[in-house]
């Protein structure tokens, strides 16, 4: 005990650097402050855009005008789809346990550009600014929805160009942390540790920084070429000019699909980190892993036009999109047998992170199995831009990251604060959140199927009762975050101190002391040639 | 980084590239001024590949450096070929 | 111990910042990528328009541009090569030669852009809406765009160039550490590769 105090007292939160307090954690390029900059950023958009959801949930509570006019609709999820999207998911786990974690993964004192790494969260500050500028100031909030389709996202009196150009921004962010991750790896292993000795959550970071790299410009060209069609009318996506607003969601799809890759690949791979752990056995099938995430990185980058069935594409194009998003469901499920494997036989630990971990595999199957629903053209008609989309997607979106980053937070939170939570108040938040998040999101299926079109404010009378229970699992949802939220803050500030390994894991983050030093290591550790990507001396 | 030293490229290599580079410019030019229909675009195209080759490999050092970058690079080519290609699925079929 | 210093911003991998450099010439190149599908796209869909547009745009002043270019590329690939000789001197001179021939190039845009302009064309004009088909205007649109995103890497490459020659001066820049000189140069050459497609795209192909 005497010795996790001396730990904390020792470590990245208490040094004192050139200045103290506030200033002192944003101006600090250590990577660990930076990750927890991203953490309390993101949770606090979170929180935003959840309050959102939860008034969207209210307002379908009853058919007809419930709280907010068809307007105010529109703009409430424009809004939540942007904070979202832009804010909360796409830097979720990267900048956050990313951050954190990557260099304490491969042996480093920190990544290799440790002021830019600063700088992307102050795009990332800056962007988020910039859009609830939008939101807040100007001739009214952005009600394209978050994906700002040509030819309304030029056409629409709402405030659009701060939110484009705050979208903009944040893209630079992500790239900047992609670009950071790369070269880290590359550059900063620890003498010994080779490309097949990474732990798997730093090979998802690898894919997922391709993605951000390769991905990112090509919406931001994109946004800017809206930008500078409201403002000077160049008529490349106006078709009253001779554009086509379809190449609009072409190239808007050519980062948007492989965003979702950005998010589900660091998911997987934290889920992947702390299923062995639990298990308390090797991870199953660590080279198929391996080559999965490179697909899912490579195919998710080819595959964005299933979602553009309906909007006019050629035939042709749909059949290989098709073809194409079908491949995607490949490596995903070998990676989910990759996880059972690992279970199987093993003597398994029933803690917080695992039970979070295995309803990620839960959800996320649904979540793609959907997509399978979706990727098939015939179907697809049938449910296109119905709420079988949008239950898609947060099972995919939301079940995948979210649950992924609960799990994520519960497991390295001992790492991160040197303290351990109330692991039964933990539980209790977990059943809570999955309890309501299956109720908010199963009926919505239902409701897609039977016709009840997604962004409506109103619905038609037979689909009340479904959209009741929805409501219902919303608020049970709220309050699990909460509680999970309480305990944790509880936690933090007060909880009993840990050893550096209380769950026994096996990666390096574990050799360290908890919260680790500034340093990170005393001394740049060698791997090994013995020492395998999972058991370190 | 002493092992990462390579040879200095000499002042002469690049007057040799500038030439050829200039050279293909001037015929870039000279082909497109014929009348070769649909061909010309295809012309114009190869000769800038050709001058993108010559920039990337000498200029740009990727021939001196460690084979990984070139890789990259032309991995980088390749993805962005592709996604011209479904692009293209697309426009090519529309009716 | 070397490595127990390297903690923070000392430690010095002149290979990490290359590829660092590499990375972020890669979402320039699929940046500009995205507008060369959008140029196709558009070209595939217009060809008798983009034919004609093509012809109102002055070959002379593009080869002229692209002759500027290619040269400048060859001065700081050179200086690379000065610096690890250690001739500080004759690194300043390249430097100061490729700005200068970046400044005529931006030079001569601004004219070539002025004459468009006065004669009219320019996006969202009145004149072009009137008097040219839909396919003219978005090869006008596109011309502006992209050549204007051209002129802004352009500047942020004179900029780098500036921070370089004020480096090697403070001796900052020196035989044994050059990444910055040669950063510069990589996204100089960068700037370089668009042009070299810009020009026959929109100067040659009639």
């Amino acid at each position: 005990m005497q010795e996790s105090q001396s730990a904390i007292q020792a470590s990245y939160l208490r040094t004192p650097g050139r200045f103290k307090g506030f200033l002192g954690w944003v101006t600090s390029t250590d990577h660990k402050r930076i990750g927890l900059l991203y953490l309390y950023s993101i949770a606090t958009m979170f929180f935003v855009g959840m309050l959102l959801g939860l008034a969207m949930k209210l307002e379908l509570v009853a058919p007809g005008k419930t709280l907010m006019e068809a307007r105010d609709y529109n703009a409430t999820f424009t809004v939540h789809g942007v904070i979202m999207i832009f804010m909360v998911v796409i830097p979720g786990l990267p900048a956050v346990f990313g951050n954190f974690l990557l260099p304490l993964m491969i042996g480093a004192r920190d990544v290799a550009f440790p002021r830019i790494n600063l700088l992307s969260w102050y795009f990332y500050v800056a962007g988020v600014v910039l859009i609830l500028i939008a939101l807040l100031f100007g001739p009214g909030t952005p009600d394209t929805g978050w994906t700002f389709y040509a030819p309304y996202s030029f056409k629409t009196g709402t405030n659009m160009l701060p939110a484009i150009f705050g979208a903009f921004i944040l893209g630079f962010s992500s790239i900047l942390t992609g670009l950071n991750f790369i070269v880290t790896i590359h550059r900063m292993r620890a003498p010994g540790m080779g490309w097949m000795k990474l732990p798997m959550f730093a090979w998802t970071l690898y894919g997922t920084a391709w993605i951000q790299l390769l991905a990112t410009p090509v919406v931001g060209i994109t946004l800017v070429l809206v930008a500078l069609e409201r403002l000077f009318g160049i008529g490349v996506f106006d078709p009253a000019l001779g554009g086509d607003p379809i190449l609009y969601q072409h190239l808007f799809w050519i980062y948007s699909h492989p965003a979702v890759y950005i998010m589900i690949l660091p998911a997987m791979g934290a889920v992947s980190e702390i299923i062995p752990t639990f298990a308390q056995k090797q991870l199953f099938g660590y080279k198929a892993l391996i080559l999965s995430t490179m697909a899912i990185a490579f195919v998710g980058y080819l595959v964005w036009g299933h979602h553009m069935f309906t909007a006019g594409m050629s035939g042709t194009a749909q059949y290989a999109f098709s073809l194409l998003t079908f491949l995607v469901a490949i490596p995903s499920a070998i990676k989910v047998f990759n996880w059972i494997s690992t279970m199987y036989k093993g003597s398994i630990n029933m803690q917080t992170p695992f039970y979070w971990a295995a309803s990620f595999i839960f959800v996320f199957m649904i979540g793609g199995f959907s997509g399978l629903v979706l990727g098939s053209l015939a179907t697809n008609i049938h449910v296109h831009d119905t709420g079988f989309v949008v239950a898609h997607f947060h099972y995919i979106v939301f079940g995948g990251v979210g649950y992924s980053f609960m799990a994520a937070i519960h497991y390295w939170f001992p790492k991160i604060y040197g303290r351990m939570y109330d692991s039964h108040w933990a539980n209790i938040g977990w059943i809570l959140f999955f309890v309501g998040f299956v109720s908010l999101y199963t009926p919505m299926f239902w409701l897609g199927m039977k016709g009840m079109p997604r962004r409506y404010y109103d619905y038609l009378p037979e689909f009340h009762g479904a959209n009741i229970l929805s409501t219902f699992g919303s608020w049970i949802l709220a309050m699990g975050f909460i509680v999970i939220v309480f305990n944790l803050i509880r936690a933090a500030r007060s909880g009993p101190p840990v050893g550096p390994n209380p769950w026994n894991g096996k990666t390096m983050e574990w050799m360290v002391p908890s919260p680790p030093p500034v340093e990170n290591f005393e001394e740049i550790p060698v791997v090994g040639e013995n020492d395998g990507p999972y058991n370190y001396e | 980084m002493s092992d990462e030293k390579q040879h200095i490229v000499p002042y002469s290599t690049f007057v040799v590239v500038l030439v050829a580079l200039l050279a293909l410019t001037f015929a870039s030019i000279g082909i497109t001024s014929i009348e070769l229909g649909g061909l010309t675009v295809a012309a114009a195209l190869i000769f800038a590949i050709a001058k993108t080759y010559l920039v990337l490999a000498y200029f740009m050092h990727i021939k001196y450096d460690k084979p990984y970058i070139g890789i990259m690079v032309g991995l980088i080519f390749l993805l962005f070929l592709a996604v011209v290609i479904i692009t293209f699925l697309d426009y090519f079929y529309r009716v | 111990m070397e490595k127990t210093h390297q903690a923070h911003h000392e430690h010095y991998d002149p290979e990490a910042s290359k590829i660092g450099m590499w990375l972020f010439i890669f979402t320039e190149l699929l940046l500009f990528g995205a507008m060369f599908i959008i140029y196709s796209v558009y070209r595939y869909l217009n060809p008798e328009a983009f034919h004609l547009a093509g012809e109102e745009l002055n070959t002379l002043i593009g080869a002229i541009n692209t002759v500027i270019l290619l040269v400048s590329s060859m001065t700081i690939a050179m200086s690379t090569s000065a610096i690890r000789k250690g001739n500080i001197w004759l690194t300043q001179q390249l430097l100061a030669i490729t700005l200068v021939l970046a400044l005529v190039f931006l030079v001569n845009k601004y004219f070539e852009w002025g004459s468009k302009f006065s004669h009219g064309i320019f996006p969202g004009s009145e004149y072009m809406l009137a008097n040219y088909s839909q396919g003219e205007i978005l090869f006008f649109g596109l011309y502006f765009v992209m050549t204007g995103l051209h002129a802004v890497h352009i500047l942020v490459g004179m900029g780098l160039i500036i921070w370089t020659m004020i480096e090697v001066r403070q001796k900052k820049i020196h035989q044994e550490k050059y990444d910055l000189l040669e950063n510069s140069g990589l996204y100089w050459h960068l700037v370089d590769i668009i042009w070299i497609f810009l020009f026959p795209l929109f100067y040659l192909i009639h």
